[in-house]
């Protein structure tokens, strides 16, 4: 039970990191509030699971610390953390009954056999293992041994978290929709802090309340699932968040174009006030498909665009169009028809993102500091 | 369903079935023809049916043979096996440290095996071999070609010396064989290594032990070079072993209908043990299953 503190984390696999593409993990700096429910999103080899490795203590981080409330336990093993972790690949004894499996860590513990008994017989319950607790864990299935390595993780009481490394992989996805549901109702349960480490978008907003993005060794973003739609800090969680990901538009100062005065003009007076300092080159305006409005007519400030093509995707149509040579996608109805190749977007103000070197600037101020 | 029978099939099997008739049943079967006859020329040949059978196995000096060997092989396999483990365990995991150990341990498995009795009997020679030397020299009345105990002690040490590097490798070949994963797994569950040994470690080094086990049990049972090179047999008839007394009957004595007849017997036995060996261990995975 405690906040989990990460403190100017680095780590890097070579032991003579030459440059920023040695590290893992680097600049890393966060705090995991006790008894929330995380996700660690982002690609892979994005850090994830280095930094995972480095909160349960399998790994002991190039630089920076790991806090525990106020206390460091960079320097501390696994067990003196009091961490469960579950990875990826299911992990049981096989030479143990499912039982033996589930007690194996309390019995480590040294706990007295009436209280491990019960413990086991409670966990098993709640994920449903109580039929085959006298089962060789050798013979289970793939993903009932990863539902023995879960309860494994969650049968000790008081630990500071659980970690979970992608634990749904090898289970396919009826059973991993149920099993999530539990680990969410369980998380609500046992007031535990619980780490949950994923590529899925979905996965980590139906399971976490609060969702780091990962990127290249950094958290880019912390939040709510809605603050990460809604307003992506960093054009990589814009892309990676939501299907398809945010449209990204090249902007250039000096262009006078008639696109560019129109998309000047849907600017907020921040954005706008931005813009005229910036001397940065890299600047891009973002907006998701979903707040692109499409028309079939001209109309005032909106832009003239190229059809390239439609997707069908049951309730709705994702467009596919030509915007100064990029593609920009546009999410309609599915009773949306297209009458001619040329289309009209317009871009309402407040959904139109401003980002300087991939961060978002020029938000109001409630959300400018995630 | 139906099958489709295609008899011509067979035809692909023939190359395999001569080759097991040439390479095995040819062979057998000479030895079976000679176990069940006498022969004193080529044109005087005699059927004694199970006769030879019959006083091989009443024959004492086999008796004693078969328990020696049957001394040895337990023996043999009571150390190797564990310390082959050990070794496993204790060698290096990566870089060039555990090259080193790997090519280290392999030298032994690459000495003809004549060499090997011969390395040994000049090493434990009391007047010019550095070991039987040391021993002599700290106080400890060491000498191979007397004394029974350490004929023993030096025909044990020399196959320990031989093949426990072939439990190790194959033991280090299976450890590194088990994810990471599972000792991660293991630490987060606070296990000691006496139970990471035992519950991670043990049941997956098992496939290779069983190899391991009966690779030794079949190679030992019928060793013959090293004792017969490093011994002789002797002192006495302390460490003749069974093809050595074989060997004796067939072509020393050249009592070739009892020696086959005896052939048939070793082989039945080396058959019968590891069978005992392979269906103990496939069996015991069996009622775990159930369980």
């Amino acid at each position: 039970m405690a906040n989990i503190i990460l403190s100017g984390l680095a780590h890097s696999y070579s032991e003579n990191p030459s440059g920023m593409d040695d590290y893992a993990i680097h600049a890393l700096n966060h705090e995991f509030k006790q008894g929330g429910a995380y996700a660690l999103l982002g690609p892979s080899g994005c850090g994830k699971s280095t930094l995972l490795n480095i909160i349960s203590g399998l790994l002991t981080p190039s630089e920076g610390d790991v806090l525990f409330d106020q206390q460091s336990v960079t320097h501390l093993s696994t067990a003196e953390r009091n961490i469960a972790q579950v990875f990826q690949f299911p992990v049981v004894y096989d030479s143990m009954t499912v039982g033996e499996n589930l007690a194996f860590p309390l019995k480590n513990m040294k706990l007295p056999k009436q209280q491990i008994q019960q413990k086991v017989e409670e966990i098993a319950e709640l994920l449903e293992l109580s039929d085959i607790l006298t089962k060789k864990a050798r013979n289970l299935s793939a993903d009932q041994k990863q539902k023995v390595s879960m309860a494994r993780g969650l049968v000790r009481e008081n630990v500071s978290a659980i970690l979970f490394d992608e634990p749904l992989t090898v289970i396919d996805p009826h059973l991993k929709w149920k099993l999530r549901r539990k680990l969410k109702q369980i998380h609500e349960q046992l007031n535990i802090t619980m780490l949950y480490v994923t590529h899925d978008q979905l996965e980590a907003a139906t399971f976490a309340d609060e969702i780091a993005v990962m990127y290249q060794g950094k958290i880019v973003q912390f939040g709510t699932p809605q603050d990460l739609f809604e307003r992506p800090n960093h054009t990589f969680v814009g892309y990676f968040i939501g299907s398809p990901g945010m449209n990204f538009i090249d902007f250039n100062k000096m262009d006078t174009s008639y696109a560019a005065q129109a998309l000047f003009a849907k600017l907020s007076p921040v954005q706008q006030e931005i813009l005229e300092e910036v001397k940065s080159d890299n600047i891009q305006l973002g907006i998701r498909p979903e707040f692109v409005q499409i028309s079939q007519q001209s109309e005032a400030n909106a832009v003239e665009v190229d059809f390239v093509s439609v997707e069908h995707l049951g309730t709705f149509q994702i467009v596919t169009t030509c915007f100064a040579g990029k593609e920009l996608k546009v999410r309609v109805s599915e009773h949306w028809h297209r009458q001619s190749d040329v289309l009209y977007l317009s871009f309402p103000s407040e959904w139109l993102k401003l980002y300087i070197d991939d961060y978002l600037v020029g938000e109001s101020m409630e959300s400018e500091h995630e | 369903m139906n099958k489709v029978q295609n008899n011509r099939a067979w035809w692909l099997v023939l190359p395999m079935f001569v080759l097991v008739a040439f390479s095995a049943i040819i062979p057998l079967m000479t030895v079976v023809n000679y176990s069940v006859q006498d022969i004193f020329d080529q044109n005087t040949a005699y059927f004694v049916g199970i006769e030879w059978y019959q006083e091989v196995l009443r024959d004492t000096r086999l008796h004693d043979s078969l328990l020696r060997q049957f001394t040895f092989s337990f023996s043999v396999l009571l150390i190797e096996i564990p310390l082959g483990i050990a070794v496993a365990l204790t060698m290096p995991k990566k870089g060039w440290q555990s090259s080193l150990c790997l090519i280290l341990l392999a030298l032994p498995l690459l000495i003809p095996w004549n060499v090997v009795g011969t390395i040994w009997q000049i090493f434990g020679r009391a007047d010019i071999g550095l070991f039987g030397w040391a021993l002599n020299a700290i106080g400890v009345d060491y000498n191979y070609t007397a004394n029974t105990v350490d004929a023993w002690l030096t025909v044990l040490l020399m196959d320990v010396w031989h093949w426990t590097p072939l439990v190790a490798l194959l033991c280090y070949s299976g450890l590194r064989a088990i994810p990471d994963a599972y000792y991660q797994a293991a630490q987060i569950d606070r296990a000691s290594s006496w139970a990471i040994f035992r519950h991670i470690q043990l049941p997956r080094l098992k496939s290779v032990l069983v190899l391991a086990v009966l690779l030794r049990f079949m190679d030992s049972f019928m060793i013959y070079t090293e004792p017969f090179v490093l011994t002789g047999g002797g002192p006495g008839n302390a460490t003749t072993f069974l093809s050595q007394t074989l060997t004796q009957m067939a072509i020393g004595q050249f009592d070739l209908g009892p020696a086959a007849a005896f052939s048939l017997v070793y082989f039945l036995i080396v058959l019968l043990v590891s069978w005992l060996f392979f269906t103990t261990i496939s069996h015991m995975e069996k009622d775990k299953s159930d369980g």
